[in-house]
């Protein structure tokens, strides 16, 4: 299970001239092993579609190469690239109906009929969608056609299934339930499939690992995990997570094994240098100017700490989110309980050094996360 | 408010009316004409009551032409015959024509497709006379003058053009994104176009092939320079009914009305279809 099942080398993608038109998607680079699920994750129009599809063979690469089972496939058309896609708009054939659209795609095979509609009332019990199979696709709901389109890609055996925002347009109660049913369809079956998304929790929840973009760029390509843990450059750090992560620019120094953190409006914060390892302390002291980026999960009030004033309090049915001036800029906190903080309140945060991440402002790479530095 | 909307509705039915009688007034009155004679006809004050009577039909349909001094031979249904031929053979040939371009230049964007799609469109622009005494000296250079082959091909300037942008239009309101899905469950470009695009602009091709064949049918400066007589369609034809022994205006209205009806015939079957196919295809391209 470990094969390398996609394989992106150094794959541009320019809308227009070669090097003159729109740069949409810039130098990527990445491997999907068999039975994996990645995520493309990202805002719009960071390039994510365009990645998949090329990969479908709907656009072609400008540079770079393609490989599905160690076969290039960038050159040929998408009937010749054993893939399967379910489209963001659907794009289900409006004259036939929902079973036959599915079944559509088993038809071309040489699976015998019985075999088939098993197949196909599957898929649509698996997908909640059993009780529209003989309605057309024209009159039914958006939800239920983006379910008949995903239904129509899963049940393909093919080598690759594509998801281009697959859930999008669902109640948030059903996809739920459907990203588990989703995630299990597939790694029963050993299916490798890519997902498009700009919803972090679908990109958690189903994918084993999350290629994050921005402008064209592939900024990380790690585990959820990885990328929330350890985010590889300020965007990832403020993109994934929700609410995102707080930044601020600090500048240090380091005397009478103290590392003092300067910020704006005079707040000082102050940790014992033991607490740091001797290879980040010397990053530091090289730095001098750093950004500061702290997960609002791991912010906590306590009696000793920087002060903050409170400026919102929202409690959002199971977690109070707040938000408080703190060094010359906005620092948001989560606590799992409701809280009677009014705004103007003044409160003291403690950030802990295992939860810092330290970003180099030049290049906005990381330079720690926690004690440990990166690279 | 109830008298404003009765007042509304009798003013919209007033305007209604007034205007279907602009329109089809000329159409019944000649209608009426063809079942008469000269002689009722040219009567002072004109009337209404006449007693009806087939003998304009009967003389076009025999090709024999009464009148008032001689007897002429035409070859009414001979033209009406041409006329049809025309029609269907230009339509067809445009359709084969116009339905593939019409959906490269609505999918493939390729560079200049836009300049070649307005310079086809462009066609329509051009007076016909303009366009005739080149292509005619050319036409008789290559042996074209006078073929039903060379009508066809000139037919092309009024049909391709309208197919080609309706159709197009059709076209692009079909996501392609329905083609993609088709082509990536196993399935070329050529059956992706015949199995999935043809079908679903079906209603557009159907509008702009009907209204391509009522402006065909309609051509009459073509046909007239480039046609001779065995080859002239019904609204070519439709000159002979003038003679030097007099005008027969019973007959011209019965050659008026055999040669509107087909077309009349066409416009009432698919008038959902020309509606749908104009205000879709054409306001989109």
């Amino acid at each position: 299970m470990s094969e390398v099942m996609l394989k992106l080398d150094r794959v541009d993608k320019f809308y227009g001239l070669i090097d003159h038109g729109v740069h949409a998607v810039r130098d990527i680079s990445m491997e999907v092993k068999q039975g994996d699920i990645v995520a493309l994750l990202g805002s719009s129009g960071c390039g994510k579609t365009s990645t998949l599809r090329m990969v479908a063979g709907f656009e072609p690469v400008s540079r770079g190469s393609i490989s599905i089972n160690g076969r290039e496939i960038h050159h040929l058309p998408p009937v010749k690239r054993n893939v399967a896609m379910a489209f963001e708009g659907y794009s289900l054939y409006p004259t036939v109906t929902v079973r036959d659209n599915i079944a559509f795609a088993l038809k071309s095979g040489n699976l015998p009929a019985t075999e088939v509609a098993r197949k196909v009332e599957n898929v649509a019990e698996m997908l909640e969608i059993s009780n529209i199979l003989d309605r057309y696709a024209t009159s039914i709901s958006g939800g239920q056609q983006q379910r008949a389109s995903l239904a129509r890609a899963l049940i393909r055996d093919a080598d690759l299934h594509l998801l281009d925002e697959p859930m999008g347009q669902l109640e948030p109660q059903l996809r739920t339930l459907l990203r588990g049913r989703i995630k299990s369809y597939i790694k029963e079956r050993g299916l490798t499939a890519i997902l498009v998304t700009h919803d972090q929790t679908e990109a958690n929840a189903l994918a084993d690992k999350i290629a994050v973009m921005e402008d064209g760029e592939l900024q990380q390509y790690a585990s959820p995990d990885e990328i929330k843990e350890a985010p590889a450059n300020l965007f990832t750090g403020t993109f994934v997570g929700e609410p995102p992560m707080n930044v601020f620019p600090a500048t240090v120094t380091i005397a009478d094994a103290m590392v003092t953190l300067e910020m704006a409006d005079g707040l000082v914060l102050t940790y014992p240098a033991n607490a740091f390892p001797n290879d980040l302390l010397a990053r530091l002291v090289e730095l001098q100017q750093i950004t500061l980026g702290v997960r609002p999960y791991s912010v906590k009030r306590s009696e000793k700490g920087a002060p903050a004033v409170i400026v919102a309090n929202q409690w959002l049915g199971d977690q109070t989110h707040i938000a408080a001036s703190f060094a010359g800029s906005a620092l948001v906190l989560v606590e799992h309980d409701r809280t009677h903080l009014s705004v103007g309140d003044r409160i003291a945060v403690n950030l802990e050094p295992s939860d810092l991440h330290v970003f180099n402002p030049a290049t906005g790479m990381a330079v720690s996360h926690g004690t440990e530095l990166v690279g | 408010m109830q008298s404003v909307s009765t007042l509304e509705r009798v003013l919209r039915g007033i305007a209604i009316t007034v205007i279907i009688l602009f329109f089809m007034f000329p159409i019944l009155w000649i209608f009426l004409m063809s079942f008469q004679t000269n002689e009722t006809i040219l009567r002072v004050p004109p009337s209404i009551f006449f007693e009806p009577t087939l003998v304009n039909y009967k003389a076009l349909i025999s090709g024999r032409l009464e009148g008032s001094t001689a007897t002429l031979e035409i070859a009414f249904m001979s033209n009406l015959y041409n006329s049809l031929f025309l029609s269907v053979t230009s339509v067809t040939v445009g359709l084969l024509l116009g339905v593939p371009a019409a959906y490269a230049f609505a999918r493939l964007k390729f560079r200049g497709s836009e300049d070649i799609a307005f310079t086809l469109l462009s066609f329509r622009f051009a007076p016909p006379l303009l366009v005739l005494l080149p292509l005619t000296i050319y036409f008789q250079q290559i042996g074209l003058a006078d073929t039903y082959v060379g009508l066809i091909w000139v037919y092309q300037l009024i049909v391709l053009p309208l197919i080609l942008w309706i159709v197009r239009g059709y076209f692009e309101d079909i996501p392609a994104d329905i083609e993609y899905a088709y082509r990536i469950a196993g399935h070329g470009f050529w059956a992706t176009f015949r199995r999935i695009a043809l079908p679903l602009a079906g209603p557009g091709i159907a509008a702009a092939g009907l209204l391509a064949f009522i402006f065909a049918w309609n051509n009459f400066i073509f046909a007239l320079v480039l046609a001779s007589a065995d080859k002239q369609p019904v609204t070519v034809g439709a000159l002979a009914f003038i003679t030097a022994s007099g005008i027969n205006y019973g007959q011209i209205a019965a050659g008026i009305i055999l040669s509107i009806a087909p077309t009349f015939a066409l416009a009432l079957y698919a008038q959902r279809y020309l509606v749908e196919g104009l205000s879709l295809g054409a306001v989109k391209g």
